[in-house]
């Protein structure tokens, strides 16, 4: 076990290639459990007035399946949406949560299996107590079932296939004739900023006024320090237009 | 190096919505497989897009795209290089015939771990109970077992178990779902690299001792048998299997092989779960034998029937664990 909690996990592939998954924090994981025992409990219930109606036939029968049912339901509902939905459950749905094999392969049905029988552990004494410690000693997050599995459970936000259209490429970038100030902006601007000054162009719209002028001046202070360019390649040009060229140099190379 | 990083994301883009599209395909279905020309048209469409991933690699300030592409390529990894079963679909029939009694087998020691540590506990149980009759209260927690065997025979011979004739289902119900938990719980416990399941079993063998030394000096061995015998052939035998689960997991946990952990897990996790499935399947044919045969006395149903009826099933379960699937030379222990 090792203390420092990771925040994503990388695998390489025999391609040469490697992605990351990122860990799903605690708190992520105990909203989906939450959802999911909710969901249980909708669907018991409106289960429940079915089994009910068995009693016309036999109150003996309706006890067996409603005991029966219960216990499937309770403990194989996860198992199921697991399989079905490559790792998800509704609750991992709501969460953007994912049950990943630890190697990034296809999970198995002994694995979605396992990692979910040995609940009957990790939920002991109360509340995933055991289950909630293991995962906070882990570095991987993982709990006793993840361990037992070799499973992870990460968090997927949103993937949109990029939208260039934000830059608006088409229009003269003054930023383009100064070669220093490109490469000092691509060499020094990270990409969690690039990424910033991405979402604050593709959702400005969103943005009250005064919000977006403040956000974009921000923006644009951050990149002027950056950038160091000459005065007179900036001129005239509002923030907003600024942090465009500035967005457009780092990720578009014109020749 | 990306000359026009727009370009190439509108050259490559319909690639990535095809292999998109595939890997959604393949996802609704778990059990489906590719025809070839699919199963090519995947891979080649995986490699490019892994190609493309290492391209944008190196271009530090493109977030999106390369988010889109690790998750694509992630998925892609994972259609691609992981482990399949190889027989395709689940097959109950064969997964019955032989998968469940060829796992059995193979794991054969720690079923006879967890058998021997039952026989021991039953051993200090029926000590326990000579050297001090006072103990029964703490061995056999159960207020049915509580009072003189003698005195619970002639009860149940004036017809107790009538009371049990409006709710049999519902009460087998009951003994299914308790059982299987309980057995889940001892192959679970086998994640504390197996003290916790080797205590439950120590525990079970003690209750299960002191009972049957309680009813034998008490000199009602038949009912002992005529009880027990029909539901017990295969329930104790399944949670002896859950318990044996758990110590394929404590094994894998504890090692002795020069593999990592998470190999050993990886490898002994299909068993623990097939054991798993077999002790619960065992159990749910206990839990009706117990409500509908094992409650019945005599005069109602003789005891000779009943225990004849549990040594068969003794015997046929014994067979099919140590015979069903049997395929020479194909075998090998771990």
């Amino acid at each position: 076990m090792n203390g420092e909690r990771l925040h994503q996990v990388r695998v390489r592939t025999p391609e040469g290639v490697s992605f990351a998954f990122r860990i799903a924090s605690p708190v992520l994981r105990a909203g989906a459990t939450a959802i999911d025992i909710g969901v249980v409990f909708a669907v018991w219930s409106a289960l429940a007035v079915l089994v009910s109606l068995l009693k016309l036939v036999s109150a003996d029968i309706a006890g067996l399946v409603a005991t029966v049912l219960y216990f499937l339901l309770s403990q194989g509902y996860i198992i199921a949406a697991e399989w079905m939905w490559r790792g998800q459950s509704i609750g991992k749905r709501v969460m953007r949560l994912r049950v990943v094999d630890a190697r990034g392969l296809r999970l198995t049905f002994a694995q979605v299996v396992l990692r979910n029988l040995l609940r009957f552990i990790d939920a002991l004494p109360v509340m995933y107590l055991v289950g909630g410690v293991a995962a906070l000693l882990n570095a991987r997050g993982q709990r006793l079932g993840d361990l037992a599995a070799d499973t992870l459970v990460v968090w997927e936000p949103a993937e949109p296939v990029p939208d260039f259209a934000v830059l608006q490429g088409e229009k003269y970038n003054s930023l383009r004739t100064y070669g220093p100030a490109v490469a000092r902006l691509r060499h020094a601007v990270s990409p969690a900023i690039a990424r910033a000054a991405w979402n604050a162009l593709s959702r400005r719209e969103e943005f009250e006024p005064a919000a977006r002028v403040h956000l974009f001046a921000e923006l644009a202070g951050h990149f002027r320090h950056v950038a160091a360019a000459p005065a007179e390649l900036t001129e005239g040009l509002s923030d907003e237009q600024f942090v465009r060229n500035v967005v457009d140099v780092l990720h578009v190379s014109r020749v | 190096m990306i000359v026009d990083l727009a370009k190439f994301v509108a050259q490559e883009k319909p690639r990535w919505e095809r292999l998109d599209q595939m890997l959604h395909a393949i996802a609704q279905d778990p059990w489906r497989q590719l025809p070839v020309a699919e199963a090519r048209e995947l891979e080649l469409l995986y490699q490019r897009a892994s190609a493309d991933l290492a391209r944008l690699a190196t271009y530090a300030a493109e977030p999106e795209a390369r988010g889109y592409l690790e998750n694509l390529v992630a998925r892609g990894h994972a259609e691609i290089h992981g482990a399949r079963d190889a027989s395709g679909r689940f097959r109950p029939v064969n997964w019955f015939a032989r998968t469940l009694p060829q796992t059995f087998r193979r794991r054969w020691r720690a079923f006879m771990l967890a058998s021997a540590l039952t026989f021991v506990g039953a051993i200090f149980g029926g000590a326990a109970l000579v050297f001090d009759p006072q103990a029964k209260e703490v061995l056999m927690p159960f207020s049915h077992l509580q009072g003189e065997p003698s005195e619970r025979v002639a009860e149940e011979r004036a017809g107790r178990s009538v009371e049990l004739d409006d709710r049999k289902a519902q009460f087998s119900g009951m003994l299914m779902t308790h059982n299987t938990r309980v057995t889940l719980t001892a192959m679970a416990l086998g994640m504390t690299w197996g003290i916790g399941t080797l205590i439950l079993m120590f525990y079970n063998g003690a209750v299960l001792g002191a009972v049957v030394l309680d009813y034998v000096t008490a000199g009602e061995t038949p009912f002992l048998l005529g009880w027990l015998l029909p539901h017990g052939a295969v329930e104790i035998p399944a949670m002896l299997i859950g318990a044996q689960a758990g110590f394929v997991l404590a094994g894998a946990l504890l090692g002795g092989e020069r593999r990592p952990l998470a190999a050993r897990l990886r490898a002994a996790a299909p068993d623990v779960v097939t054991l798993c499935f077999g002790a619960a399947l065992m159990l749910v044919w206990a839990g009706f034998v117990e409500a509908f045969l094992s409650q019945y006395h005599e005069p109602v149903l003789p005891y000779v029937v009943k225990i004849a009826f549990g040594v068969v099933e003794l015997a046929a379960l014994a067979w099919y664990l140590s015979r069903s699937g049997r395929e020479r030379g194909t075998e090998v222990n771990p």
